[in-house]
């Protein structure tokens, strides 16, 4: 089964042509390249949030342990 | 401020292009309204078919985590995501002045994700194209590969000085 190759609009502006052209190899290998890094900024963005979740948890609960309610570990917190 | 051109997509497409943009006009607003077929909508500009010698500045909110910085040296606005409200656009507009300068070429951006929803997008955004050659081409496509959908509009309008018919130019 072959791929579509995404196509561009390109509009110009001198005579006002409109051209629904096929990306280049190259700019198709660009926009795979991007993909790849949105996918990997996404996961790292995910794993950040996660882990400051994960740690303001473990510090609630240091701080409930020493006798403070979950509310006041809270608003310390934030 | 004159239409230079306008264009709505009968279709999906990767990028919408304005090629040999005239050298008439002193400045560049370009006016967006994009919907992107992914749940990722930041949208990139290219100045002459390059994406290099790019940086920017933004100021980021999405109604619980603000934020600032720089993202994608070459992030320009927000479409709305295919997750947003059905049939919704984000729109933007990016004002580049003396596109035909010698100089490095600066711009800025206003851009809004529309979705009635807590989550929406408001950017802002300051960006540097630090290159000397006039600006004879721009591409506006999805930074994350993905394609901006039918209907999605865009409009280039050419600024010239004095046309306000108000200031005087020497």
């Amino acid at each position: 089964m072959t791929q579509e190759i995404p196509t561009k609009l390109v509009i110009n502006c001198e005579t006002g042509e409109r051209e629904i052209i096929p990306l280049t190899e190259e700019e198709i290998a660009e926009r795979e390249a991007m993909a790849a890094q949105a996918l990997a900024d996404q996961a790292a963005r995910e794993a950040e949030e996660t882990a400051k979740a994960e740690a303001k948890a473990s510090g609630i609960a240091k701080l409930q342990a020493l006798g403070l309610t979950e509310a006041e570990a809270t608003a310390l917190l934030n | 401020m004159q239409v230079i051109q306008h264009q709505e997509l009968a279709s999906s497409q990767a990028a919408i292009t304005f090629s040999s943009i005239p050298t008439t006009f002193t400045d560049l607003v370009l006016v967006c309204s994009l919907r992107s077929d992914s749940g990722n909508a930041d949208i990139g500009i290219k100045f002459n078919n390059s994406t290099a010698s790019f940086s920017n500045r933004y100021l980021f909110g999405n109604g619980s985590s603000p934020a600032s910085g720089t993202v994608y040296g070459n992030y320009v606005g927000e479409a709305a995501r295919s997750t947003y409200t059905a049939s919704t656009f984000g729109n933007f507009a990016v004002y580049i002045p003396n596109y035909r300068s010698s100089t490095a070429k600066s711009y800025s951006s206003d851009a809004v994700s529309e979705n009635n929803a807590t989550t929406a997008i408001q950017a802002i955004t300051a960006g540097l194209w630090n290159v000397t050659d006039a600006i004879t081409q721009i591409d506006l496509y999805q930074l994350n590969g993905s394609n901006l959908v039918q209907y999605s509009s865009a409009t280039l309008y050419g600024v010239l000085k004095g046309s306000d018919g108000v200031t005087t130019v020497s």
